[in-house]
């Protein structure tokens, strides 16, 4: 059931990148862009999203758990530490440069266009490596 | 290569409300949050069942993806890329490390995190615009000189 639940999730995730043109590199850059052509579409797409997962998420994290799994898989929510904000800097840098986050730069694989196939391997290259050293680091802070 | 783009208030309030209601199913459902970086970057780790929605997930979104891009009158949907090879390639690699050092991207923290009121997303989702804006305009008006 759960297979089926991430299907459907997926297909409505990437409809929503898809009919929201948050696919197309220029839009998004064109909202980071405030000093130029500003177009504000990005704003309304997560206030969108939000709109919904707020209320959403305040009613299913009230229930004692999911309906098809025995507990929720939640993040921590607390501790700001250096490694969320430089996480966070880096990961605006890389998507400021291209104009794609990891969602449209996946769904923008469907085009077949090879600049996102590299775009989406370094990606996940970089993704990789990193939790390597991190799990290298959290071994050895463990001996 | 700079493209001018309309504001499209409709169809991005729809998109939005899409992608909303995917984490809602996914958090209701089966209990995850509808991060990408974390689906698809733990994906190469990730095994059984844990594999499985992952993947299901991914497929899903590429079949959303490509059917509006491939269903929809010619136009309706453009990707108009905004760096080349060399630059996409970069950004691909930092994207990477980012997400993975700062636990989440515009999905996991933006939406997901920003909808259960986390101090840590709330933070990060600054910290990334702020940057990001700040990366558009060095390319675009310091270096690129404008247009």
């Amino acid at each position: 059931m759960n297979i089926v639940v991430a299907l459907i999730a997926g297909l409505l995730f990437g409809l929503g990148l898809a009919v929201s043109q948050m696919m197309d590199p220029a839009k998004v850059l064109n909202f980071l862009d405030v000093a130029g052509a500003w177009d504000p579409s990005l704003m309304l797409v997560m206030g969108g999203a939000v709109a919904v997962t707020m209320p959403g998420f305040y009613v299913i994290l009230k229930q004692p758990h999911p309906l098809f799994s025995p507990r929720f898989f939640l993040p921590y929510v607390g501790h700001i530490d250096p490694a969320l904000l430089g996480g966070a800097a880096l990961f605006g840098i890389g998507w400021g440069l291209a104009g794609l986050c990891p969602g449209p730069a996946l769904a923008g694989l469907v085009s077949g266009n090879g600049d996102i196939v590299g775009f989406v391997l370094m990606m996940l290259l970089g993704y990789r490596i990193t939790g390597y050293l991190e799990e290298r680091r959290a071994a050895r802070a463990t001996l | 290569m700079m493209v001018a783009t309309e504001f499209t208030p409709v169809s991005a309030l729809l998109g939005g409300a899409m992608i909303g209601l995917s984490a809602l199913l996914l958090l209701a459902g089966s209990g995850r949050i509808a991060g990408i970086s974390g689906i698809v970057g733990n994906m190469l780790t990730a095994r059984g069942a844990d594999l499985s929605w992952r993947m299901a997930f991914t497929i899903g979104l590429l079949g959303g993806a490509a059917a509006w891009l491939y269903l929809t009158p010619p136009g309706t949907l453009e990707l108009n890329l905004q760096a080349g090879l060399p630059l996409m390639l970069l950004a691909g690699f930092v994207v990477g490390v980012g997400t993975r050092l700062g636990r989440g991207c515009t999905s996991g923290h933006g939406v997901c995190g920003i909808g259960r009121v986390s101090p840590r997303s709330i933070t990060a989702t600054m910290v990334f615009m702020l940057t990001a804006g700040i990366t558009v305009y060095v390319t675009r008006h310091l270096i690129g000189g404008g247009a």
